[in-house]
C-alpha cells in the first residue's frame, strides 16, 4: 500500500500526518467504481483505460511522444515480428525467415507471441494483440505507451541519436529505394549486396559523433546528388595511384590514417568497385543500424523502466479502486512470469533476465530513497532520502545499462540476486569464482556486470587499418583483442561478404594487446574455397 | 493524447514477399526436400503441404562475434554455496558458454536443430510440376480443388445489373400493382355504379351535393391508384447463377510396371512421377478415383502400392501377363458403363520377344474398347525393342486414346498426356 497515487505535494502531507481521517478521506474521494468486471476488451473500454493510466502517468511527470495504438491480430503480430517491429520495410529473404520460424513455431504452441511491439517514433506506434484480455490490454498501454515512449523521449542515447519523428519517413524512402533497385538490378544483385551489408551491420555505427537527422524529402534529393559526387571521389582516390610510383617502398602512411570503426562507413566512401546503388544501400543498413545502437545499449534500462512503471501505474489505478482483485491477480500473475530469474544452473537460464535486473534496479532506486538503510546512507549518500521521482528521472535520462549498472547496482540487490562474478580463463582447468555478494565483493561484481553490459566489450573490436592503395588494392582489418577473446567460427563468412563489398583481397588479423597477430583470415578472389579443395580431393 | 486504431482489418500477408524472397533463396534445398517427400508419398496423397528441414549453419547470417575461449569474466545470478576464491571444474560442453551473454536471444532456435518450417498444397505442388515442365494453364488446373459450374437457378431478389430478369422484373411489379390497388379500384367500382345510378334518375331528381361528392371520391380513389409506383426495387428479380460442383462419376486408373531385375529405383521412381500425375488429373476430373497396382514380371499380381514401387523381384517379363489380368479385373470389377478406365504402364522396354505382339492384340481386344485412355512410358535410354514397335501399330487405329513415349528424364513425361489435357481443356471452354 503506498500513499503516492497523486504527485509528489500531496505525497508529502500524506506520508508527515498518516492519521486515520486523512487516510479515510483521500480513500472515500479517490475510491471509483471500476472500469470493468470481465475480461472482455472494447474499444471503448481501451479508450477509457488510456485515459486513466496517461492521468496517472502524468502525475508521475512521464513525458511521452503521442500515442499511436494499433490493435492487430496474431498473424499481424508475426508480420510485425518479422520486421524487427517496424511498420514498412524492404524486403529481405531473412525476414521470411524470421518469419517462418515465428510462424511455425507460434503454430505448434512452442511459444506464444508478445504481448507487444512499440517503435521509436513519433507518434510511438505500439501494438496490442487482439487475443488479449483486458487485463493483458492495460498492461499493455501501461507498459508500452507510457514506460517505454517515455524512455524514448527522455534518454539522452535515444535523444541524441535517434529521430523519432522522421524514421517512418526513412523506411518509405527505403524500402522504395531497395524495390527500384531490385527492378533494376535484379534480385540476386541487391540480395548479395543487402546480405553483405547486414553481416557487418553492427560495424556501421557511429559511436561518439551524432548523425544528422534524416527526413524522405531531404533523402531523395541528397541522395541523386550523393551518388554521383561519391563516385567520383572514389575515383579521383584512386586515379592518384600510378603517378606515385616512388612511394611504392614501404610508405609509412597508411590509408586510412586513423583506422576507422564504422566499417559500413568506410566501405560506402571508399571500396573501389561499388556502383553507386550499393553504395545507397549500404547507407540504408547503416542508417537502420544507427537506429537500433540506443535500443541495443538500454536493453535492461528501457524494459526495466518500462516494467517499473506498468507495475506502478497499475498499482496506483488498483489503489484507486479502478480495477478488481480479479484484474490484479491477473496482472501480477503475468507480471511476475516477465521478471522471473531462473539461477544460473537452471535449465532455463538463458543469462541474466534484462526484465529482471532493470525492474529490481528501478525499484531499488525508489527504495533507497524512501527508506534508506545505513548501507544504503553510505553507499548512495546523494540519492538516500532524496525525492524519488527526480532520482529516477534523472537516471532514466542520463545512463546507458552499462553506467546505470555502474552507478545504481546497490548491496542489496546483489544480495538479493545472489550475483557472483567468475574468470573463466582457457589457459587454467578451473573456472575460478572472483566474487560474489559479499562485502569484499561488491565492487567487483557490480564492475564485472557493467562491463558486460558495454557494447564494446561484447562485440569484438574490428577496425579497418589499411588499405594497400599502391598494390594490389587489398584491405587489412585488424581485431584488436580484448581478454583474448577468439574470433566466433563464422568469421570466414563474413570476410567473404566483406570480399564481396570490396571487390579486392580483404585480410583480418587478429592482435593482441602487445600488437602481435595471433590468427589470420582472409578472402581473395583466386584462392578455392576450402569445399572447393575437398571435391578436388 | 492517444488514438487507437483498428488494424484487424489490414492485409495481414505482409510478410508474403518476405517469406517468397527465403523461399527463393532456399529453392535447391526445397526442392530436395519434396523429391523426397514424393518418393515416401502414396501417390494418392499429394495433396497436403510438406515440412522442409534445412540445415541451420545454410541458413545463417553470419557476423562477426566471439568466439569460445580467452580470458572472460561473467556474472552469474543464483549463488548458492561459493565462496570468493573458490575454484571449480569447467563445466563440459562449452566453458563459461558464450561471453556475449544476453541480448543475443537466438530466434534461430536451439543449437544445431534444422531450421524447419511448412510449406502448403499448392506450393508443395508446385515444386513437384517443375520438374515436369507442366504448361502453365495445367498448373493451374491441377491446383484447382473445386472444379465447379455455373449454372441457372431460378430468380433471386438480389444480384448484379448484368443479371437483371427484365419480364420478370415486369411481370412482378404488375402483380403488385394490382395488389396494391385492388382494394382501391372494388371501392372505385362500386362509386361509379353508385353515380351511374344516380345520374340515370330523373333530372329534378338528381342530387348534384351527391353527385359532386361522388365525383370527388372518384377522383380521390384514381389519384391514389395512380400513386402507386410502376415500379419499385422490390420488383427487380435478377437471374439466379449458382456454382455447382462438376457431374461427378468415379475412375479407375491401372497402375502397371515391369518389376523385373533390370528396373532400377530410379526407373521407378521416375515412373511414380508419371503416376502422380495422371493419379491427380484424375481426381480434378472424377469424384471417386480408384487406382489398382498391377507389377508384373513373368507373371502379373495386384499389390499394394507399397509393393509396386518398394519391393523387389528378379526373373525375365512377361508384358502381356499383366495385360490378361488388368482386363481380368476390368471384367470382374469395374463394368465400363459405370467407370472410366484410365490405364499407366511404365517399363524400360524389356520383354520377351515372343509376347510383344501378343500384348498389343491384348491391347486392341480386351483394353482399349473398355478404356478412356492408355499410356504408356518407356523410360530408357536404349534402342526401342520389339514391345514399342508392337504399341506403334496401335497408335494409328486408337487415335488420340493411346499415348506413348520414350523418356529418359522427368520433364519428358508431361507430352505423353498433353493430348489427354488438351482435350480436357477444350472440353471445358466449349
Amino acid at each position: 500500500m503506498n500513499n503516492d497515487k497523486s504527485p509528489k505535494s500531496t505525497d508529502k502531507i500524506n506520508s508527515d500526518s498518516l492519521d486515520k481521517e486523512t487516510l479515510d478521506d483521500s480513500a472515500s474521494n479517490n475510491r471509483r467504481e471500476p472500469l470493468s468486471t470481465g475480461s472482455e476488451w472494447t474499444f471503448e473500454l481501451l479508450e477509457t483505460y488510456d485515459r486513466e493510466i496517461a492521468r496517472i502517468a502524468k502525475g508521475y511527470r512521464l513525458d511521452t511522444y503521442p500515442n499511436q495504438i494499433e490493435v492487430i491480430t496474431a498473424e499481424q503480430m508475426m508480420d510485425a515480428y518479422a520486421s524487427v517491429g517496424m511498420p514498412i520495410s524492404y524486403h529481405h529473404w531473412s525476414y521470411g525467415k524470421h518469419f517462418l520460424h515465428t510462424q511455425t513455431n507460434y503454430q505448434r504452441g512452442q511459444m506464444g507471441l508478445a504481448y507487444e511491439i512499440v517503435i521509436n517514433s513519433d507518434p510511438c506506434i505500439a501494438y496490442l494483440m487482439e487475443e488479449n484480455t483486458i487485463t493483458m490490454q492495460a498492461l499493455v498501454i501501461a507498459h508500452a505507451c507510457y514506460g517505454h515512449n517515455s524512455f524514448f523521449k527522455g534518454n539522452y542515447l535515444f535523444r541524441t541519436w535517434t529521430d523519432a519523428s522522421a524514421i517512418i519517413d526513412y523506411l518509405v524512402f527505403a524500402k522504395k529505394y531497395i524495390k527500384d533497385c531490385e527492378e533494376l538490378h535484379g534480385l540476386d544483385a541487391v540480395e548479395e549486396t543487402l546480405d553483405a551489408a547486414h553481416a557487418l551491420m553492427n560495424y556501421g555505427v557511429d559511436r561518439y559523433k551524432r548523425p544528422r537527422p534524416i527526413s524522405t524529402f531531404e533523402e531523395k534529393e541528397r541522395q541523386k546528388n550523393r551518388e554521383k559526387i561519391l563516385q567520383e571521389q572514389v575515383n579521383d582516390l584512386w586515379r592518384t595511384i600510378p603517378s606515385t610510383e616512388k612511394s611504392t617502398k614501404e610508405s609509412t602512411t597508411r590509408f586510412p590514417e586513423e583506422p576507422q570503426e564504422n566499417i559500413l562507413y568506410f566501405l560506402e566512401k571508399n571500396a573501389p568497385l561499388l556502383l553507386p546503388w550499393q553504395r545507397e544501400i549500404l547507407r540504408i543498413v547503416r542508417k537502420l543500424a544507427q537506429y537500433f545502437y540506443p535500443q541495443r545499449q538500454t536493453q535492461v534500462m528501457n524494459e526495466g523502466w518500462a516494467t517499473f512503471w506498468h507495475y506502478t501505474l497499475l498499482n496506483t489505478m488498483y489503489d484507486e479502486g479502478l480495477v478488481t482483485d480479479g484484474f490484479m491477480m491477473e496482472f501480477l500473475q503475468s507480471h511476475t512470469s516477465v521478471v522471473y530469474q531462473p539461477a544460473f544452473d537452471s535449465p532455463y537460464f538463458n543469462g541474466i533476465n534484462p526484465y529482471t535486473l532493470g525492474f529490481n534496479m528501478m525499484c531499488d532506486i525508489r527504495r533507497i530513497c524512501e527508506h534508506p538503510t545505513d548501507e544504503d546512507k553510505e553507499w548512495f549518500p546523494d540519492i538516500a532520502g532524496s525525492d524519488w521521482l527526480d532520482t529516477l528521472h534523472f537516471a532514466m535520462q542520463n545512463f546507458k545499462d552499462e553506467s546505470f549498472v555502474l552507478q545504481y547496482l546497490s548491496p542489496k540487490l546483489m544480495r538479493d540476486l545472489k550475483l557472483f562474478s567468475i574468470l573463466d580463463d582457457d589457459k587454467k582447468m578451473h573456472i575460478e569464482i572472483d566474487a560474489i555478494h559479499d562485502e569484499t565483493g561488491y565492487k567487483t561484481v557490480r564492475k564485472n556486470l557493467s562491463k558486460q553490459y558495454d557494447l564494446s566489450q561484447r562485440e569484438p573490436n574490428i577496425q579497418v587499418y589499411n588499405v594497400d592503395v599502391t598494390g594490389d588494392r587489398s584491405l587489412t582489418l585488424h581485431h584488436y583483442r580484448n581478454d583474448n577473446m577468439p574470433l566466433s567460427g563464422n568469421t570466414e563468412e563474413v570476410i567473404k561478404h566483406l570480399h564481396t563489398l570490396w571487390g579486392f583481397d580483404v585480410f583480418l588479423h587478429s592482435v593482441n594487446p602487445e600488437g602481435k597477430t595471433i590468427k589470420s583470415y582472409s578472402c581473395s578472389e583466386s584462392k578455392p574455397t576450402p569445399e572447393e579443395l575437398n571435391l578436388e580431393i | 493524447m492517444s488514438y487507437i486504431i483498428d488494424r484487424r482489418l489490414n492485409g495481414k500477408n505482409k510478410s508474403m514477399v518476405n517469406r517468397q524472397r527465403f523461399l527463393r533463396r532456399y529453392k535447391s534445398h526445397i526442392k530436395r526436400a519434396v523429391t523426397d517427400a514424393v518418393n515416401q508419398r502414396s501417390i494418392t496423397d499429394m495433396e497436403r503441404g510438406e515440412k522442409i528441414s534445412i540445415p541451420t549453419r545454410d541458413t545463417a547470417e553470419p557476423v562477426f562475434g566471439h568466439g569460445e575461449g580467452g580470458n572472460r569474466q561473467r556474472v552469474l545470478p543464483g549463488n548458492k554455496e561459493f565462496n570468493a576464491g573458490d575454484k571449480v571444474l569447467r563445466p563440459k560442453g562449452g566453458g563459461g558458454g558464450g561471453g556475449s551473454g544476453e541480448g543475443q536471444a537466438s530466434n534461430q532456435g536451439e543449437g544445431d536443430d534444422d531450421f524447419s518450417f511448412f510449406i502448403s498444397k499448392e506450393e508443395f505442388l508446385d515444386y513437384v510440376f517443375e520438374d515436369l515442365a507442366l504448361p502453365n494453364l495445367l498448373k493451374k488446373t491441377l491446383n484447382d480443388t473445386d472444379a465447379v459450374e455455373y449454372r441457372r437457378a431460378g430468380y433471386t431478389a438480389s444480384g448484379t445489373a448484368n443479371n437483371l430478369a427484365i419480364v420478370k422484373s415486369m411481370r412482378s411489379a404488375q402483380a403488385r400493382r394490382i395488389a396494391l390497388s385492388a382494394s382501391s379500384r372494388r371501392k372505385l367500382k362500386a362509386l361509379k355504379i353508385e353515380l351511374e345510378d344516380e345520374e340515370s334518375k330523373d333530372t329534378d331528381l338528381i342530387n348534384p351535393i351527391k353527385v359532386k361528392d361522388l365525383n370527388a371520391q372518384i377522383k380521390k380513389l384514381e389519384d391514389k391508384i395512380k400513386k402507386i409506383p410502376f415500379i419499385d426495387t422490390f420488383d427487380i428479380k435478377y437471374r439466379n447463377i449458382i456454382k455447382e460442383p462438376v457431374p461427378s462419376s468415379k475412375a479407375v486408373m491401372f497402375c502397371v510396371m515391369d518389376v523385373s531385375g533390370s528396373m532400377t529405383q530410379q526407373i521407378k521412381d521416375m515412373a511414380k512421377r508419371f503416376y502422380i500425375l495422371l493419379y491427380l488429373f484424375l481426381q480434378r476430373n472424377y469424384e471417386k478415383t480408384e487406382v489398382v497396382f498391377i507389377r508384373h514380371h513373368t507373371s502379373a499380381k495386384e499389390v499394394s502400392e507399397e509393393d509396386f514401387f518398394y519391393s523387389r523381384e528378379t526373373g525375365g517379363t512377361i508384358v502381356s501377363s499383366a495385360l490378361e489380368l488388368m482386363g481380368n479385373i476390368i471384367e470382374e470389377r469395374y463394368n465400363p458403363a459405370e467407370w472410366n478406365i484410365y490405364g499407366a504402364q511404365a517399363s524400360d522396354g524389356d520383354n520377351w520377344d515372343d509376347d510383344s505382339p501378343h500384348c498389343a492384340e491384348v491391347l486392341r481386344q480386351r483394353i482399349m474398347p473398355s478404356t478412356q485412355y492408355f499410356a504408356y512410358i518407356e523410360i530408357t535410354p536404349n534402342a526401342h525393342q520389339a514391345l514399342w514397335r508392337a504399341y506403334e501399330n496401335l497408335q494409328g487405329p486408337l487415335g488420340d486414346r493411346f499415348a506413348m513415349e520414350q523418356i529418359s528424364n522427368a520433364s519428358e513425361i508431361f507430352p505423353v498426356f498433353r493430348d489427354l489435357f488438351s482435350r480436357k481443356q477444350v472440353k471445358e471452354a466449349g
